[in-house]
């Protein structure tokens, strides 16, 4: 991460992870914060997510991660940064339990992640939306089930379904492409529908894996909106990127990787809590040149 | 409602992926037009050889000055020699009656009964026939009775027979088992290959907090379909073979030896049972290391 692009905010090289070293990051936090008022943490900061010192080593020996401590509060929208390898997508896939950490624990909303057994997975990822760069459409169901699919697994009825999958595809602007198939959509809308899909169960928690790694600036400002949208509905927000000019426009706090450690953890300046979904998109699309930035 | 949406759900999957649904769906109508013809083949086989071998018996000719007492006794002695399971007599008259029915001619130009009383001593296993036979022929010439004539020396004869029948069975239980295993291999590749093809799908499910079972059930009940299909696809071939093939030759065969078989209902419901058994536990099976994610 060069120098020149960071924002001055509250920039911290983490050496080690350490006992206290969470309260400290946490009362930086809280005082860069506090400008917009004291409703300004949804939920009243509970923790959604803590990493302690977790580590994790691929069976080829490679590192996953090192030691990686952090946590992140209930309506928080933070973005995972660092280059390929890093270890983003090792976080992500921690969280759903796709990978066991080899040592280090992991909660999610207070539940120690290991506590999970194996026939338990199913039930707990479906408090946990996830969109991921690739989409990950079901090819054979038009965008109307792909959506209903996610419900269907929970045991929804059929009606609750019918009310529900509507609702979504209208917040998410897909009213028009119901069904259609995956195949007949471009980068962008199938981005959408799988955030649908990831939303539909209303989650606690969304991790989105380089959701726009495949689109052009225009479609990924427009999906960047949409997980604000989300956001702003109360849901905490994890998204990879290795977009830094997406996310140093977006200003919401940025953990950055690097071979495993997070080496930056920083609510980035002019953190704008009450920011409506249009002036959000507007300044993606016309940054300010704040002094900051520069 | 559940049972509706997995209904609907492998039904959807068959439609969109009809090449390999089709593939996995002629592998079993194949798979079971060969067992179909196989399973009446091995039994008219091993009905043969078992028909041979119930026929190996000893017989034991009686002296012609043999009393009735005497008779009572010797029945009781061969009774008593172990690995006997009964003993039937033949009496002079009704040995000489069914000996006539086969060449009246030649009978009736007899003025006396040459036959003797015979006892006809079936074995409970063919296989000790000839340790019966020694028995009665007792050590050094000296017979079970003194009333025995003689008894039947068909020692060659029913050694062939044992040794045959045995290589017949072993040979078709071998066939039969190698056949099993040669269509329980070619089903569930091709159940495999049409779930490879569809991988990616069931990752997706896992991932949006699918139960193992819940992305299962539709995969195992297509499985279901798939080889309920095949099988009556089998079943119609099995069906025009028979009519058009067999039964005008029944007759022809019926002559010689008319083989005790299966009877073609339940050839029907093994047959049926089979197809749906292997396709469904295949799908179910092969699943598994899909699941893993």
């Amino acid at each position: 991460m060069p120098n020149s692009r960071q924002n001055s905010g509250t920039r911290r090289r983490l050496p080690a992870s350490g006992p206290g070293q969470s309260n400290a990051r946490a009362s930086i936090r809280s005082e860069r914060l506090a400008a917009p008022g004291p409703s300004a943490r949804p939920g009243g900061g509970r923790t959604v997510v803590e990493f302690r010192s977790v580590s994790l080593r691929y069976p080829s020996g490679d590192k996953g991660l090192d030691q990686a401590t952090f946590s992140v509060e209930r309506g928080e929208f933070v973005f995972l940064i660092g280059s390929t390898g890093s270890g983003k997508s090792t976080v992500m896939r921690t969280l759903i339990k796709e990978l066991e950490p080899t040592s280090g624990t992991i909660s999610v909303a207070g539940r120690d992640l290991s506590e999970i057994s194996r026939a338990k997975v199913p039930y707990y990822r479906r408090n946990i939306g996830m969109v991921f760069q690739d989409f990950k459409l079901l090819p054979n169901r038009t965008v109307y089930d792909n959506v209903a699919y996610a419900l269907q697994v929970t045991g929804h009825s059929r009606r609750e379904i019918r009310a529900k999958v509507p609702d979504i595809l209208r917040l998410t602007g897909l009213s028009l492409k119901l069904h259609n198939y995956p195949d007949q959509l471009s980068g962008g809308e199938q981005q959408r529908v799988s955030i649908a899909r990831a939303f539909v169960n209303h989650p606690p928690l969304l991790l989105a894996d380089e959701p726009t790694g495949n689109l052009d600036p225009d479609t990924s400002i427009d999906i960047m909106r949409l997980l604000y949208r989300i956001n702003r509905t109360g849901t905490t927000v994890l998204v990879a990127s290795h977009d830094h000019a997406m996310v140093n426009r977006m200003r919401r706090r940025v953990l950055e990787l690097s071979g495993g450690r997070i080496v930056r953890d920083e609510a980035t300046g002019l953190y704008v809590r009450d920011e409506s979904t249009r002036e959000f998109a507007q300044r993606l699309r016309n940054p300010p040149q704040a002094p900051e930035s520069l | 409602m559940k049972l509706g949406f997995f209904l609907k759900e492998a039904f959807r999957a068959m439609r969109r992926n009809a090449a390999p649904s089709f593939a996995a769906l002629a592998a079993i109508a194949v798979t079971m037009v060969v067992v179909g013809v196989f399973i009446p083949i091995v039994q008219a086989t091993q009905g043969s050889a078992n028909g041979v071998r119930n026929q190996v018996e000893v017989d034991v000719y009686m002296k012609t000055s043999a009393t009735r007492a005497e008779e009572n006794r010797v029945r009781g002695e061969l009774l008593g020699i172990s690995g006997v399971k009964r003993v039937v007599f033949e009496s002079k008259a009704q040995a000489f009656a069914q000996e006539s029915k086969s060449d009246p001619a030649a009978y009736a130009l007899l003025s006396s009964n040459p036959l003797p009383d015979t006892f006809h001593v079936i074995p409970a296993n063919p296989a000790n026939a000839l340790a019966i036979r020694s028995a009665i022929l007792g050590h050094h010439g000296k017979l079970l009775d003194p009333a025995i004539q003689n008894v039947s020396n068909h020692t060659s004869d029913t050694k062939k027979v044992l040794e045959v029948t045995k290589l017949v069975t072993i040979t078709a239980a071998l066939l039969a088992v190698l056949l099993i295993l040669a269509s329980v291999l070619l089903v569930g590749n091709t159940i495999r290959l049409s779930l490879y093809a569809r991988r990616r799908e069931v990752e997706v499910m896992k991932l949006v907090g699918a139960t193992d079972w819940f992305i299962r059930w539709p995969f195992v009940i297509e499985g279901v379909l798939v080889g309920a299909i095949g099988s009556l696809i089998a079943l119609i071939i099995l069906g025009v073979m028979k009519v058009a093939l067999l039964d005008p030759l029944a007759g022809n065969w019926s002559l010689l030896h008319a083989p005790q078989t299966i009877p073609f209902l339940w050839l029907v419901v093994i047959l049926i049972g089979a197809g749906i058994g292997v396709s469904a536990l295949g799908s179910g099976l092969s699943l598994r290391r899909f699941l893993r994610v």
